[in-house]
């Protein structure tokens, strides 16, 4: 049997309600132990199913999983397309390839880079102006898919005299004061050459997630036309 | 230390160690709210005037110290209620008073020093140095690694200290029950924050039961407990029916947090089934805090609204009113994945966010707060009363109503803007803030923001003032 959300939602209701019900037997509605026995009952259920559905989570969604791909992605094309089956839009990776600052990696370069790159968003707070994934602050844009922002090929590879994006996002990522496009700038971060490819590519495989279709239609606008 | 404690909060020569201790906590908790508020403000006003110390502090870091200042002051907040109260929970002083200060002085301390070098290192290399040593850079737990070691060591102390002294006491209460148990969850989901993984869906999976099992569950289940003690002390309600109300909570609080958890977990990469549990468990979050409503102004109905400590039993119907709208509500508004694919991530949540918090958190600090000057300067009954807490309380809550209706606006209007009508993308973003329903309330929130640091100075006023000049006595009116 394949078990749904709705089967989890009314198993935990029915099991606390149930089994609540037993344990009480006989007692006044009113009396604090009826209370007490049904919120032993009720949050040992939650954090129960809390536990399992984490392992099947955390299984369904390791590195190199079909929902967060393994760091080679970094050397193939990744796309975000509607997908008329799950009704939300997921990214596309390949078949085609396209490399990534010329170069092919092995899956172990590949981790390196991105264990790099996520010290480094770490390191310099990057939460607490953007989001990634939609947490964070709201002083600067959404990361989530920031790989496939149309900006930086329409805009940002002339503006910073690059020959392709990835050159571009490391200048800008280098010095973002000097490449700004609005009043409110990216500081400099002294993100050196190094960090800012890492990050880079941390952006591209973090763009092959499928996030259930979060940000909607990313990149089909009718406010912004290049 | 005795003398600060003296001149903030008056004689305290006949109190027991743990309310010594207590007041300890929460004298730095309210020096911490400044902290957070001034941060806030700067803030702010980086988003009116984005220059503004924009190559000595920019904005990441003045939100990281606003958010964190928040943290810190309110779980402060809370553990000097723990203190507070557990004398008269278990009818004896607390066990290990000197390991409790020490905890104290270590927190302090530790805090301190992230709070310096926040400001003044700010950021490192990529590099687990940076991790262990500045900033975690995780929004809400950037507190370097061996801060969060020692952190989770304090409140080992802290607990020893409550278990130590129930022991001794050889009692039980309910409210000390549940407590306990509370206790031990919110300190070692803290452990779920410490580690480092490239896994970002990962990261912020276990961030989550870090952040929402902290203030959407534990937290709401450890301020039932000093809201439930409250209303005993404030308005005499009976322990039997506080403690069936508190379980009742606390089926409700963690029977829909819990799973509601799942509202985190709709964007991260995480499977798809966490849409309709998230959905579900989370669009009930709001039940337990009508019950809590319910409770307060059944109660405060049944005493007439009189009380011998008036500013503490507006704080507790603040806290019910708040907790239920910021939380409740807000929360609502944007909980369901239907409605959260477009509005997550955008100024909605700082909305429900200052909401909540001012609500739930910082009324429920107040309250204990109130009852502690009462019980210090006017235990033998004139009602604790003054007309600057009035102001401090209309001027706060009229401020705060200000900036979250602002982010309200600018909240829905990004959502549309940036999220619906545009693509997500970077210009989206840019589009959408300078939008005038966008650029608009920035400056709405900042003026009412400056108006909260103003009656902030009024409330720490009124904590130092109320109660002191004897002619404000006035008859006794029972509880």
């Amino acid at each position: 049997m394949k078990v749904g959300w709705l089967e989890v939602i009314v198993a935990t209701l029915f099991l606390t309600l149930v089994l609540g019900a037993v344990w009480t037997r006989g007692r006044n509605w009113l009396d604090p132990e009826f209370w007490k026995r049904y919120a032993i009952i009720g949050s040992s259920i939650m954090f129960i199913t809390l536990i399992v559905l984490t392992f099947d989570t955390l299984a369904k969604t390791k590195i190199g999983s079909d929902r967060v791909p393994p760091p080679t992605v970094i050397n193939y094309k990744i796309d975000y397309k509607y997908d008329p089956e799950k009704g939300y839009f997921k990214p596309v990776i390949g078949p085609e390839k396209e490399l990534l600052f010329g170069k092919e990696y092995s899956e172990e370069e590949a981790m390196e880079l991105i264990v790099k790159g996520k010290l480094v968003i770490q390191s310099r707070a990057c939460m607490n102006c953007h989001t990634l994934l939609g947490n964070g602050a709201y002083y600067a844009p959404d990361l989530t898919k920031a790989w496939l922002d149309p900006k930086w090929e329409k805009v940002m590879i002339a503006a910073t005299q690059s020959k392709t994006k990835e050159e571009a996002m490391v200048k800008f990522l280098m010095y973002p004061d000097k490449y700004a496009t609005w009043t409110r700038r990216m500081p400099n971060l002294n993100i050196d050459e190094e960090e800012a490819k890492a990050v880079v590519a941390y952006l591209k495989w973090m763009a092959a997630i499928n996030t259930n279709g979060f940000p909607d239609h990313f990149g089909e606008s009718k406010l912004v036309k290049f | 230390m005795e003398k600060i404690l003296t001149r903030f909060w008056g004689d305290i020569s006949n109190l027991p160690e743990s309310r010594k201790i207590a007041l300890m906590y929460w004298t730095v908790a309210i020096a911490l709210f400044g902290v957070q508020l001034l941060f806030g403000l700067i803030a702010a006003y980086q988003y009116v005037n984005p220059d503004f110390l924009y190559t000595v502090m920019p904005f990441n870091i003045t939100r990281m110290l606003h958010i964190n200042a928040m943290i810190v002051w309110l779980l402060m907040g809370f553990i000097g209620g723990i203190y507070w109260l557990l004398p008269d929970e278990t009818g004896r002083d607390v066990v290990g008073a000197k390991l409790g200060r020490i905890a104290f002085y270590l927190l302090t301390g530790a805090v301190a020093v992230v709070v310096l070098v926040y400001i003044f290192v700010q950021m490192g290399k990529g590099n687990f140095f940076t991790m262990w040593f500045i900033n975690e850079g995780r929004e809400y737990i950037e507190a370097p690694r061996w801060a969060d070691i020692g952190i989770v060591a304090v409140m080992g102390i802290i607990y020893y200290n409550v278990l130590a002294t129930v022991f001794k006491a050889k009692k039980v209460t309910g409210l000390l029950g549940v407590l306990l148990i509370d206790l031990i969850a919110l300190a070692s989901l803290y452990v779920a924050g410490m580690f480092f993984t490239p896994n970002i869906t990962y990261d912020q999976f276990w961030w989550w039961w870090v952040v929402h099992l902290w203030v959407e569950a534990t937290w709401e289940v450890l301020v039932g407990v000093l809201m439930g003690w409250a209303l005993m002390h404030v308005l005499g309600t009976p322990r039997r029916i506080i403690e069936g109300w508190l379980y009742l909570e606390v089926l409700l609080v963690f029977g829909t947090g819990i799973l509601g958890l799942g509202h985190h977990y709709y964007w991260i990469g995480t499977p798809e089934y966490w849409l309709g549990i998230g959905g579900f468990f989370s669009s009930l979050e709001p039940i337990p805090l009508v019950a809590m409503i319910v409770h307060a102004v059944y109660d405060a109905g049944v005493h007439k609204l009189q009380s011998v400590n008036r500013p503490a039993l507006f704080f507790i119907f603040l806290q019910a009113f708040g907790n239920f709208f910021g939380a409740g509500v807000w929360g609502f508004m944007h909980t369901l994945p239907q409605i959260n694919l477009y509005s997550h991530g955008t100024q909605m949540a700082a909305s429900h966010g200052h909401l909540a918090f001012f609500g739930a958190y910082v009324a429920a600090n107040l309250v204990l707060m109130y009852i502690a000057l009462q019980h210090i300067r006017a235990p033998q009954g004139p009602i604790l009363d003054s007309k600057t807490w009035k102001i401090a309380y209309v001027g706060m809550i009229v401020s705060m109503v200000g900036m979250v209706g602002a982010l309200l606006v600018a909240g829905f209007a990004q959502t549309f803007f940036e999220r619906a009508i545009g693509g997500a993308t970077w210009q989206d973003y840019i589009m959408s803030q300078m939008h005038p329903w966008v650029r608009i309330p920035m400056y709405w929130r900042l003026g009412f923001g400056i108006l909260f640091l103003i009656f902030y100075f009024v409330l720490v006023y009124d904590m130092l003032t109320i109660g002191k000049k004897k002619a404000e006595a006035m008859e006794v009116k029972p509880a």
